[in-house]
């Protein structure tokens, strides 16, 4: 949902380091997502490729680490998986799931020249 | 002045016209780059991709503690009557607080134009193609606005139900305002921006009986996507549930200025 805020803070952040640490080009990101829906691949694929235009990341390739939906039921107390945000837990059915991965929106390493 | 010091990256450069009120972002693109060296290699970061907002949130909340100010960032989808219930809520608010505004849009400064009309100072941010206020912008904003000690600071943002609710302001509490002629589903379409509110304003609860919205499954979806969601009925046009909403912020703005009860 969030793809293109996404991808502008990312261009925002590599372009900010690119000062710091002296580097003119961006070759690969690597990133860490959760997949609970905060951004889907194939839209940040392209959000990135149209946020990225003229900066120094223009180009570069993304590898997604793909992180599953995980959270803490209280109800069942144990670990659950989770598909969606805000759905109940898969086991019990009540809604008291607390997410404890899922949710990662980071950017790991560059590879720079 | 930005206090986070990173303006010089060279996007997101503000520009302030005193006259009009107005801050302008996202007019200039960047075109600020070092000369690298030509070897490849890898560079550890191990950052979230939206820290930089979370600082710059950070800032401002601290700020706006500092000054005992309370800071609601109201969002909705476009046309759901935030700025209508804005300019009534000053109204009936503004002899008991000093109350200022920030008004977000992509273009023009016609509701900043509407609050000052009703007596209020108001900034309005244009956020030229970003579709959200962030708060790198509200810090700007906050250079420009008389900050009294207790007072009230309400931030419109952009029109849009998805990417305002992932970014910090730094306000006291967001509130998302759902009218009635909205499907009633929007908290299930739209979920992260009920998850984060702490406070729904239903609004035109006056045309209900021109439509078939059903008052009770929007409120069950709502509390299904965040169960601790307090929840009044509006209506800018007729003033029906506003003195619950003034009662509303007026406890929250006590409770914020209590240190004790500060994380309530």
């Amino acid at each position: 949902m969030f793809d293109m805020l996404v991808a502008e803070n990312l261009v925002d952040l590599i372009e900010e380091e690119g000062l710091r640490r002296s580097f003119s080009r961006v070759r690969a990101i690597r990133l860490r997502i959760g997949a609970l829906g905060h951004v889907e691949p194939a839209a940040l694929y392209s959000c990135f490729d149209e946020a990225s235009e003229g900066s120094i990341a223009e180009g570069a390739r993304l590898d997604l680490e793909m992180v599953p939906g995980e959270g803490w039921c209280p109800d069942c107390s144990e670990i659950v998986s989770v598909e969606k945000l805000y759905d109940g837990c898969r086991s019990c059915g009540q809604g008291h799931v607390r997410i404890t991965a899922g949710e990662e929106l980071r950017v790991l390493e560059l590879e720079v020249e | 002045m930005c206090t986070m010091g990173s303006c010089r990256t060279g996007h997101n450069h503000a520009q302030f016209s005193d006259l009009a009120g107005v801050i302008n972002f996202g007019a200039d693109l960047a075109d600020a780059h070092m000369p690298g060296t030509r070897a490849e290699r890898i560079i550890r970061l191990e950052r979230d991709i939206l820290s930089k907002n979370g600082a710059f949130a950070r800032a401002n909340r601290d700020r706006l503690k500092a000054a005992g100010i309370f800071t609601l960032n109201l969002v909705s989808s476009p046309g759901s009557g935030k700025t209508s219930l804005l300019v009534r809520t000053i109204a009936d608010l503004k002899h008991r607080f000093p109350i200022s505004v920030i008004e977000g849009d992509q273009q023009t400064s016609n509701d900043a134009g509407r609050i000052r009309v009703a007596g209020t100072p108001a900034i309005q941010i244009n956020t030229g193609w970003g579709c959200h206020l962030d708060a790198h912008m509200v810090g700007h904003a906050l250079d420009h606005l008389p900050l009294n000690q207790g007072s009230l600071l309400f931030i419109e943002n952009v029109g849009n139900l998805i990417c305002p609710a992932a970014v910090d302001l730094g306000e006291s509490h967001k509130v998302v305002v759902l009218s009635v002629t909205e499907g009633e589903d929007k908290p299930l379409k739209y979920p992260d921006m009920f998850a984060e509110a702490d406070l729904m304003l239903l609004n035109k609860i006056d045309l209900l009986p021109y439509l078939d919205f059903d008052v009770r499954t929007c409120i069950q979806f709502a509390l299904r996507v965040n169960p601790q969601i307090q929840i009044i009925n509006v209506s800018a046009r007729t003033g029906e549930g506003l003195p619950a909403f003034c009662h509303w912020i007026e406890w929250r703005a006590s409770l914020m200025r209590r240190p004790a009860h500060a994380s309530l």
